[in-house]
This record gives structure tokens, sequence and C-alpha cells, in this order.
């Protein structure tokens, strides 16, 4: 089967972000961009199918900038066999970007297309049920075990209190978790070896129309922070404080 | 026009969510719908209908809801989408994933996680793990929206009662079905509608000290048990009491952090918290700049101790 892998660039997950003093986002100027860490499951998930013989062939696709390539080369030296790259210069949102990936779709027609469940700027967990929706197919979010059947996905899913085990016929959509697996780390051979693979560039606009922002963001600042604590050096100290400062015991 | 909330239930109860969501519609429309979908649920229809507030039940009770489906919970919602505004689901697994199939059905943008109503059109959240607050404002005619419960206080219930009304069913959409679950069996209260929580990390060591541990200061204090990724992943708590931004986001009244570092994943789960307490061996682990009471010591000692003078 083909398994296509939506992936993003996104502010490394250890950066401490910095609100811009303007108010108008976050200062991503000089900072470092990293693969999405769910997406990084995505990719690994579909290379260990394609490990078992069970995919034959991955493609890694992102949406946005030139500069997006970068994460697409990391997705191919982790095993991927080749990558689109639909640019756009537009600020992309989630219900923009399944747009483009259905268009994606209609031309790579893979059986089974895994994202990740989100992404760690935006924070939104959008896009893959927008996607499913749009293709009109099944979907399974924050998947930690994809077993495959005949024309069919078993997956089992986090929910709150546990897990539930969905059936999907396929074509469908799979967002990842975080305990789907323990992604690999891109060895220097094959980071030497992705720069030969295959990464085309598709002009988004040609894939979908109206990609204009529908939610506009008017400022973004920074969290009111906890005023400083104490420390305390006993327990017995602690429950009086508990008890008679904070007043929640 | 009114709002619409997505119920979640457990066929005989309306979960705890629920309350905090109405809590969030009444600040954009005092006109507040509650859709109940599920199988047998009149039960969880006639406490939705007490919910103060709340002006009307429409109730759709069949198989094909039982297992809440996204595939068969999203036509629905469509279906009766042309009467509403504003759809509003909570930030739980279940509203997370189907508000988004729903939305993209309508051809409309979703806004997640709201944790607060500024107006009608205009709300702010979380970005970045919570290291940033984006107010954003809608510029599609519908919005569809999910709701932090901890950002919302819950609605109380009343002795009135909105009228339940019946919704036909949809057809099933045949593209996913329910093999079975797995869910764990808890005899402490919810995580997050919990008053009090006590989490552990990874320097709990294991599976059998984090409960050996941790238990008994949880007993003591009728609190929820939560954990760290890190005591997640090595296995020493369930998947489920995973706290932080991909687990869940709890705002106790106290929170209680044992052998927890504090990385900014976890803070972005917990930092709401009306008092947080830190216990760690490390005076320099990044907890203690969020924490209002630290004490730095050996867990195995400091925690049986506080157990035992409560």
């Amino acid at each position: 089967m083909k398994v296509l892998v939506a992936v993003k660039r996104v502010i490394d997950y250890n950066v401490k972000v910095r609100v811009k003093s303007d108010g108008s986002g976050v200062d991503l100027s000089g900072v470092k961009m990293s693969l999405n860490p769910f997406d990084e499951i995505g990719i690994e998930e579909a290379v260990r199918l394609k490990e078992k013989g069970i995919a034959t062939e991955v493609i890694a696709v992102t949406c946005g900038t030139q500069a997006c390539q970068d994460v697409l080369r990391t997705a191919l030296a982790l095993g991927a066999d080749r990558a689109v790259l639909a640019e756009t210069d537009v600020e992309l949102q989630p219900l923009a970007v399944a747009k483009i990936l259905k268009g994606l779709i209609a031309k790579e027609a893979p059986d089974l297309v895994i994202l990740g469940k989100q992404a760690i700027d935006d924070d939104c967990n959008q896009t893959g049920q927008m996607l499913s929706a749009t293709l009109g197919w099944g979907q399974a979010t924050f998947a930690s075990r994809i077993e495959t059947e005949t024309g069919a996905v078993l997956v089992s899913r986090e929910i709150d209190g546990g897990m539930e085990t969905l059936r999907l016929t396929l074509p469908a959509v799979v967002t990842t978790d975080l305990r789907l697996n323990e992604p690999r780390y891109a060895s220097l051979p094959s980071i030497m070896k992705a720069k030969k693979k295959p990464l085309e560039i598709i002009s988004a606009s040609d894939l979908a129309t109206d990609l204009a922002p529908r939610i506009k963001t008017l400022s973004v600042t920074e969290p009111t922070t906890r005023k400083a604590g104490v420390k305390v050096a006993s327990i017995t100290e602690l429950v009086d404080k508990l008890k008679n400062e904070a007043k929640v015991i | 026009m009114s709002v619409l909330i997505i119920a979640e239930h457990d066929a005989g109860s309306i979960k705890s969510a629920t309350f905090n969501s109405v809590s969030a519609a009444l600040l954009i429309n005092a006109d507040v719908h509650v859709l109940v979908a599920g199988l047998t649920c009149g039960a969880a229809a006639e406490q939705a209908a007490k919910i103060n507030g709340v002006t009307k039940v429409l109730l759709a009770d069949a198989e094909i809801f039982q297992h809440s489906l996204a595939e068969n919970l999203a036509p629905l919602v469509i279906g009766l989408a042309s009467s509403y505004d504003h759809i509003v689901f909570n930030a739980t697994a279940q509203g997370k994933n189907v508000a988004p199939r729903v939305s993209a059905l309508l051809d409309v943008a979703q806004i997640s996680d709201i944790t607060k109503v500024i107006s009608a059109d205009t709300f702010e959240r979380p970005i970045y793990a919570g290291n940033a607050i984006a107010t954003v404002q809608a510029t599609d005619s519908k919005i569809v929206i999910t709701v932090r419960s901890t950002a919302f206080d819950a609605v109380s219930t009343g002795p009135q009662s909105a009228p339940i009304v019946m919704v036909d069913a949809v057809v099933d959409s045949g593209l996913s079905s329910f093999v079975g679950a797995n869910t764990i069996s808890s005899d402490r209260p919810e995580l997050i509608s919990a008053k009090v929580i006590v989490s552990g990390g990874r320097a709990l060591g294991s599976s059998e000290s984090y409960q050996r541990v941790l238990t008994p200061l949880a007993e003591k204090l009728g609190a929820a048990m939560g954990a760290s990724r890190a005591a997640v992943d090595s296995g020493y708590a369930p998947n489920d009491a995973q706290v932080g931004q991909t687990g869940k986001i709890v705002a106790p009244d106290l929170y209680i952090a044992v052998g927890i570092s504090g990385a900014i994943q976890h803070l972005a789960g917990m930092k709401d918290s009306k008092v947080i307490v830190a216990i760690n061996n490390d005076p320099d682990a990044p907890i203690f700049n969020v924490a209002d009471y630290g004490i730095v010591g050996d867990l195995y000692e400091l925690v049986p101790e506080l157990a035992a003078a409560l």
C-alpha cells in the first residue's frame, strides 16, 4: 500500500518561545526549527510499515514556504522514499492545509494517510480530522497502535479513561499519538542519501483555491506569570502554609 | 441564533466537562441547546434538561451513536447546524475528534481550546504549549469551537427542565466501526475535574513505587493521581494519567508535583492550578519556578511524612 505522511515545520520543542513586544506574534527569527514531534512519529510508523513489507512507498508532504524543504529532507533521511512541498507564502490554517492535502491526495492516491495529532506551535489538533472529512474517509485520531488487514486498518486510540480500538475501511486517515512508537535518529549516511532523494515542489494554489486564513489573530500576549513562591524547610511548615495561608486543605 | 453544545455522557449521566462548556456558551448567547447523542441515553438527556441555562435538549438515540464515532456524529451535527451560529464541543478526546470534522464539512474554521470568550466571534486560546495567549477572531458565518473546561466554572443543575426533542438518526457511514475498549477503572476522582491532584514523575522509579508512595497521600486528600510524560512512558502510570500539553490540562485547587522536574510540556498542563506544591531533590528543578510552595528533599521520606501529617 502507498502511505502518505503529512509533516509540519515548527519551532523546536525545546525552545522557550518569546512573544514579540508589539503583540503581533511569537518571535521566530533565528530560532531553531524542526520537524513537529508528532509528525516524526508518523514518518516512523510509515517506515516501519514499509520495513514489514506492508507499505510499498512512503511519501512525505508538507505545505508552506521554500524553507519547509529542510523538514522534508529530515523525513527522507528517516526513511521516506520521496517528498512533495506544496509551496505558498500565504499564512496557512488547518482548513487550508486540509484542502491542499486533498489536492495532493487526488494526485497520489495513497491508501493510508498519516498525520501527527497536533502541531506544537498552534496546538490546534484539527488537520487530520478536517482532511478525512473533506475526503469523505474514515478517521482514527490519537493512535497508539496500527495494524493492517486486507482493505482495512485496526487502530487503537488513546481516549480519556483508557483506550479504544476501531476498524477503518481503507483508504483512511490516522493521526499519531506520542506512544505509537519511538522515532529513530537519522544516521549520517542516511542524511547524505536523503539529499539525492526526489523532492518535488508544486504550487499550493494549483492544488486548492481558497487558502486565505479564516481566523484573524488580533494579538498574542505572554501568559500571566505566577508570582514567585517560597521554599519551605519542613513538612510541618508546608502543612501549616497549605492550611492557614493558601487554605486549600 | 442559539448555541448548540454537543454533550459528553456515559448514557446514564452527563460528564463534567459539558457543564463547563455550558458556562462558556452562556457567555456567547443566553439560548443554549444541548445535543445528547448515544444509545439508550434518555437519562443523560433528562439530566441535560436540568442544567441551568439550557433551554432545549436534542436527543438522538440510535445504535450508530453508541461509540461516538466521528463519521456518524458529524453528519448528525451538520443536519442541525442551520439553526445555530455557534457549535460548541468540549476540548476532550471526544470533542477534539469530532469538532474539526464538523467544521470542515461546514467549510468553516474551528477554534480549539478556548480559555476566554471576549465576544461572540472573538476568543482567547493558548498556543505554543501555553507559552503565549492568542486573541483570535473568527470571520466565518458559523463558528465551531472547543472549550477548555478548566478555564470555565461548571454550571449547576436546577429544578427546571428544558423540553427534550427527539432528533432523527443519520445513516451509518460505514467508514469505521468500534472493535473494543480497554478503559481503566479507578475509584479516584476524575483527573480533569479533581480539586486536588497528586502527580508523580520519573523520580518514582517504578509502577510499584508510584502506587506505594502516592496512593496514601492521594487517599488522605481525596485526590486524583496524575503523572508526567516521563512517568507514563516508563510505564509507572497509565497513559490517561498524563498531565501536559499532549495529555490532560488540569487546574485543581491544589497540585502536588512529586519528583517532576517541570518541563515546558508538563507545565502547559498544570500551571493554572490555584496552588502548586513541588517536592523534588533538585533545588534547581524548573518546577520550583512555578511552585507556590517547594520543598527540597527525598520524596520517599517527604511524601509519607506529608501523608502522615494530614
